[in-house]
């Protein structure tokens, strides 16, 4: 009967301490990691470590090149973009992630609810969604934005209900899935209420392809944000989020392309690094997905 | 099983008829049975796959899946409350409290990504008063009581082996010192050592809380180690039910001496198995009749057209044939 002392060198043998060994090893998803990290502190600390306002005009130097004064050049009013970009971080990152936790967040627990119940309660559900997703992604922020009128919450919102159906889908059908296990009907055995065993036993065995998505979300989202500032609905100028940084510049592609080149840039670099890290994340996540 | 009057049972199934529908078909999983169990006993509920044992079960915890499931009919008295006349609320101090169950396949009954600890602590915490550490104090407790060091509290179902999930397991369903446990095929996923082990610590476990337990199994030699009285179920009927020697010594039912006549002997050189011939019957269309009359070799007419009252075999056990005479001379 005795069975025999085991000390464990591993105290921390969670799923999670397994996720972050497995993904320690893939290069390309630690870049991801690393630059997107680096990407949040400085658009955090941007407001002490950017050499200009970002709204600090100077018209002796206007579109002026990249140069040692101003490093990523200067555009029509004489602004110095390399600080615009680390500024605009802020706007931009935020949107990104804010969109994303609230549309997975919500979606999430539609998915939950959705895929336990079933029945009727799927059904509404789902056909809401249904309508939600019959528009394409871009036609409905733009609807949303239209409506709500621009701006930082706005938009956010726009961006956010653009992502449930994605993520309440995704949940719902691993949720459906995982509730057929035993350990589910031990649950009920031991009296769990509804709530407890879908906030406690679902949702911890089903959420890992939805953490996926919303890396990769995340990277979307920021596209999206700014495409809506493009054309004029998001985040409204001075701010200078890099959508809308972009669509400033545009008129001047010709004269000036650093003008576009380098808010550009900062939106491609963290949508890869982003994409990097999902990928990475659903490899560790998942081995099964591997090669 | 013939007398009601007297009341003094401690689980008491009268009559208990469940249905599984989808849509144009019902599936008759229990039809009528009728069951008395005693305080602190055992009770062995022996059957084929599919004959029903593990929906009786559940009717009792009233964890049927009720998009599908239906209780047609009957009534489950424990401890003089019939259940079926409880609200949910009131059910929720019976469920894992009063009677808790231990189930077939331990590799999916915990959750993969919940401490062992954690899962015994909810169980505890559910049902007690009191704070935080004495529910973690009394989880480490079980575990030890099952076997396990309570260094392991903080691991995970992964690291452990079978055996010892069902230990866990067992932990859980123990861990509010129930009244009546129902042990769903405890030990069909383990191999034969570690089910001797089992068996002997929910033994040990039962005989020191005095819980009563009903022991799903198709294993009679588990059933020999364990129970006091043993209900033969096929098609979601009983068809023999008296104590453990009464059965084992006396099987008078055709299907149970041919379970019987199933066991391969040890100490007789046979080349071939002695099965049963045939299948068990579609339940969503018994035969007429005795669900067993396809494959008996006593049916007769009779048995064909109407299915046979419970009747007393000569040593004062129940037995659902007409035949019993016959079966028990043999050919």
């Amino acid at each position: 009967m005795a069975v025999p002392e085991i000390r464990n060198k591993h105290r921390n043998n969670s799923e999670m301490h397994r996720v972050m060994r497995q993904l320690k090893k893939n290069k390309l998803a630690m870049i991801g990691l690393v630059i997107f990290a680096i990407e949040i502190i400085v658009a955090i600390l941007s407001p002490y470590i950017i050499p200009y306002k970002y709204n600090a005009m100077d018209m002796t130097s206007v579109q002026k090149g990249p140069s040692l004064v101003h490093l990523f050049g200067t555009d029509e009013l004489g602004r110095d973009i390399f600080s615009r970009v680390l500024y605009g971080g802020q706007y931009s990152l935020t949107m990104g992630v804010l969109a994303t936790f609230i549309s997975t967040t919500v979606g999430m627990l539609i998915g939950a609810v959705s895929g336990y119940f079933g029945g009727k309660v799927d059904n509404i559900m789902m056909r809401i969604l249904d309508v939600i997703q019959s528009l394409p992604n871009m036609l409905l922020s733009i609807v949303i934005s239209a409506v709500l009128g621009s701006g930082f919450v706005n938009t956010i919102i726009a961006l956010s209900v653009n992502g449930l159906p994605a993520a309440a889908r995704m949940l719902r059908a691993q949720i459906m899935k995982e509730r057929e296990n035993e350990y589910i009907e031990a649950a009920v055995s031991i009296n769990c209420s509804r709530s407890r065993i879908i906030l406690n036993h679902l949702i911890p065995n089903s959420f890992s392809p939805n953490i996926v998505q919303a890396t990769m979300g995340v990277a979307s989202m920021i596209s999206i944000a700014a495409s809506l500032s493009f054309i004029g609905l998001g985040v409204q100028p001075p701010i200078p989020e890099w959508g809308a940084m972009l669509s400033a510049a545009r008129q001047f592609i010709r004269q000036s392309p650093h003008m576009v080149i380098f808010p550009g840039l900062a939106i491609a670099v963290t949508v890869l690094a982003l994409n990097l890290l999902g990928d990475g994340l659903r490899d560790a996540l998942d081995p099964k997905l591997k090669n | 099983m013939n007398d009601n009057t007297e009341n003094k049972n401690f689980l008491d199934i009268e009559n208990l008829v469940v249905e599984y529908r989808s849509n144009d078909q019902t599936v008759h999983a229990v039809n009528g049975v009728s069951l008395k169990l005693e305080g602190g006993q055992v009770l062995g509920l022996v059957g084929e796959t599919g004959a029903g044992k593990t929906t009786i079960a559940k009717s009792i915890l009233r964890i049927l899946p009720d998009v599908s499931a239906r209780i047609a009919g009957g009534n489950i008295e424990l401890e003089g409350k019939q259940l079926f006349q409880l609200s949910e609320t009131e059910m929720q101090q019976i469920r894992g409290k009063k009677v808790s169950m231990i189930f077939q396949d331990p590799m999916t009954a915990l959750n993969p990504v919940q401490r062992i600890g954690e899962q015994i602590e909810e169980v505890v915490s559910l049902h007690n008063r009191g704070n935080h550490e004495d529910h973690v104090k009394r989880a480490e407790e079980m575990l030890e009581m099952v076997g396990i060091p309570k260094e392991r509290y903080r691991e995970y179902p992964h690291q452990f082996s079978g055996g010892m999930k069902q230990r866990v397991v067992i932990a859980m369903a123990l861990a509010c010192n129930p009244d009546l446990l129902l042990a769903d095929e405890p030990t069909t996923a383990l191999d034969v050592t570690i089910q001797a082990q089992v068996l002997d610590l929910i033994a040990e476990l039962r005989k020191k809380y005095h819980t009563a337990m009903i022991l799903i199994t198709h294993d009679m030699g588990v059933v020999a180690q364990t129970c006091d009285m043993v209900a033969v179920i096929y098609a979601g009927q009983i068809l023999e039910y008296g104590t453990k020697e009464q059965i084992f010594d006396h099987p008078s039912h055709p299907y149970t001496i041919g379970l019987f006549g199933a066991i391969p002997k040890l100490n007789v050189d046979e080349e071939w198995l002695h099965p049963i011939n045939g299948l068990p019957p579609d339940p969503t269309n018994l035969p007429q009749g005795c669900p067993f009359n396809p494959r008996c070799r006593f049916a007769t007419d009779e048995c064909r057209k109407k299915a046979a009252e419970m009747m007393k075999t000569p040593d004062g056990h129940d037995c659902r044939c007409i035949h019993i005479a016959e079966a028990l001379k043999g050919e």
